[in-house]
């Protein structure tokens, strides 16, 4: 069944809309109803919520070194207990998932908007330039990505705005490739013949028909890139090429506790695991969520 | 056919060519000089010239380029600034032992991801399919090496029934005589594809039970389990061919985790070692080695997907 029968009032004004709302507004209904979009939703909403809203409910000490504080068990005044370093684990909770979200996010913004350029462009103009840019693409998709990622970790001291870099050229490939294919269906499309028989130049054509148009491919790549940057970064950092410690995340903090498993520290083990795993499963159950939605031949199934 | 493959095998090579490339220039893009990241701190001026000539690193860039082109015609990719050795020599040793690990991993992640598949297709929307899923989800969402850590703290620590560290023996064959040893890297590795290999073969699973061939042939009596296993099967293992030609890059990256764990002998550790002491004729020798086989891996893909589905035919589209 179909999200534009189940309500008509909502579909027919949408049916009126330019460019891409046309085909989101029947999808966003039927993502709303569904039940693993929701869970996502709200488990992200959540995750999103403990890490930037938490530490002004819950102050702890993040700065100075506690040495005499350090590896203590679950208890009073400390939750979920200390880590070596004497940091309360559950406000490093916090922090480190502010940092694993912004890197998800940074990356995931940067690729949706150089990929779906590359990829535009590329299906758009067509012939040698295409064939030239996709070879480009195949070139970096042949390189390992954690090959590159330790080359490059080893070139430059790694700061966030390099880590992000390094992802993005990591996961604009995709990007790329799901944008060009989409743009080559489009571009043969009446719609977009008419506004380039109206006089539209390329550029408006690409961004005005095209791109809107193919919106639903770069959302569903940008939330599955957000879980796949997060995921990327915690194995960097346990090869031990991650941020220097200052710094918090969920990965670093999972690969350093990794070291007191087998003396049963569970506390600095497990929770920066769960956390991990529930932020890539809700983005991960988000996107699929919308691609479902956004797929004409799965609706009424 | 024969057109179709042509171009592909010409894109492989234009491909591997700009893959060496790109290389090149990554890692000469290194800051401050090589020789003083390999000879450490205290090199003196005189031992520093002497390594740049040695190697000839006080070239221009395309005449060492050019001068590793030519190297790499005969065969040689040079030698190894720490180890003193023979990069081919050091690349031979390991590769037949990921091939031994990729090869074993895929296979038994195969084993399992296709029937789970086909059970969850059949099963859909039922509670086995949603606790699958569910699995397949969490796993999915798992760090590799915190997955290698829950092998080794379940197998190693609690249960001592493997060991949690690969045999470091320098040939295949002490690598082999050693199974228990290889229990742990295999499937760590094997998870890592598992989860959506069995995604894969679900969706595909459920489109070709929609098809109306499936329901011809349950309705001229086929009993259900040669149905699964010679339509079904065999119509929805198509994606999952491709899928396993183009996820070669990530079983890799996965085993340069699964080697570091398990200090497995291969060539995601040699890497890694390279890697962290600017080892750049190790570094440009596995990346080259791994860069064409991930490009005939998806070469391979494409030719296996004609084979099996006499339906696709290349044309020179």
């Amino acid at each position: 069944m179909a999200a534009a029968e189940a309500d008509p009032a909502r579909a027919a004004p949408a049916l009126a809309r330019p460019g891409g709302r046309r085909e989101l507004a029947p999808g966003l209904a039927s993502f709303a109803r569904s039940g693993t979009g929701r869970a996502g939703t709200g488990l992200a909403v959540a995750i999103v919520l403990f890490s930037f809203l938490g530490p002004l409910v819950y102050h702890t000490n993040q700065v100075t070194v506690r040495l005499n504080l350090a590896s203590l068990p679950p208890g009073s005044g400390h939750p979920l207990g200390t880590d070596a370093s004497g940091y309360d684990v559950l406000g490093r909770l916090m922090l480190g998932g502010q940092s694993s979200l912004e890197l998800g996010l940074g990356v995931a913004v940067a690729t949706a908007v150089f990929g779906t350029l590359y990829g535009a462009v590329a299906g758009y103009v067509g012939g040698f330039v295409d064939a030239i840019m996709m070879r480009v693409v195949d070139t970096f998709l042949a390189i390992p990505s954690l090959v590159f990622l330790l080359i490059m970790v080893n070139i430059f001291t790694p700061n966030v705005w390099i880590i992000i870099a390094l992802l993005t050229m990591l996961s604009w490939l995709t990007a790329a490739r799901l944008v060009r294919g989409e743009v080559l269906t489009l571009r043969t499309r009446e719609y977009v013949q008419a506004a380039r028989m109206m006089g539209g130049n390329s550029p408006r054509v690409v961004f005005r028909h095209l791109v809107p148009n193919a919106i639903g491919v770069i959302v569903v790549n940008a939330t599955f890139t957000i879980a796949d940057a997060i995921l990327t970064y915690a194995a960097l950092s346990f090869l031990g090429l991650g941020l220097p410690p200052p710094h918090a995340d969920w990965g670093t903090m999972l690969s350093n506790g990794l070291n007191y498993l087998f003396d049963s520290y569970w506390w600095m083990v497990y929770p920066p695991a769960i956390m991990l795993i529930l932020t890539v499963i809700a983005f991960n159950l988000v996107g699929d969520a919308i691609r479902d939605a956004l797929d004409v031949r799965l609706q009424g199934r | 056919m024969t057109g179709y493959l042509l171009r592909r095998v010409g894109q492989a090579v234009v491909v591997v060519i700009g893959l060496l490339i790109v290389i090149f220039i990554m890692i000469h893009l290194v800051p401050g000089s090589i020789a003083r990241s390999v000879l450490g701190v205290r090199a003196t001026p005189g031992r520093i010239s002497l390594f740049n000539s040695t190697y000839g690193l006080n070239e221009p860039l395309y005449r060492q380029f050019l001068t590793y082109l030519g190297q790499l015609a005969h065969g040689n990719f040079g030698i190894s600034y720490q180890l003193q050795q023979p990069v081919s020599t050091l690349i031979a040793q390991r590769v037949p032992k990921d091939i031994v690990l990729v090869g074993l991993s895929t296979v038994l992640a195969l084993v399992i991801a296709l029937p789970m598949g086909i059970y969850q297709a059949v099963h859909r929307d039922r509670i086995g399919d949603h606790l699958l899923t569910g699995a397949s989800f969490t796993l999915y969402s798992m760090p590799d090496f915190f997955f290698a850590f829950l092998l080794i703290a379940a197998f190693s620590v609690q249960l001592h029934i493997f060991p949690p560290e690969a045999p470091s023996a320098s040939s295949l064959g002490g690598l082999l005589a050693d199974p228990r040893a290889l229990v742990l890297p295999v499937v760590t590795l094997a998870l890592v594809s598992l989860a959506s290999f069995s995604r894969y073969m679900r969706s595909s699973a459920i489109e070709v039970l929609a098809q109306d061939y499936i329901r011809v042939a349950r309705a001229k009596g086929l009993p259900r389990r040669l149905v699964l296993s010679r339509h079904v099967l065999r119509n929805s293992v198509l994606p999952v061919v491709t899928m396993v030609g183009l996820s070669f890059p990530s079983i890799i990256a996965g085993a340069v985790i699964a080697e570091e764990v398990f200090n497995y002998p291969g060539m995601g550790l040699l890497m890694y070692q390279a890697a962290t002491s600017h080892d750049i004729p190790i570094l440009l020798g596995c990346t080259l080695v791994i860069g064409v086989a991930t490009v005939v891996g998806s070469l391979a893909a494409d030719i296996a997907y004609a084979v099996i589905d006499p339906r696709v035919r290349y044309g020179r589209g």
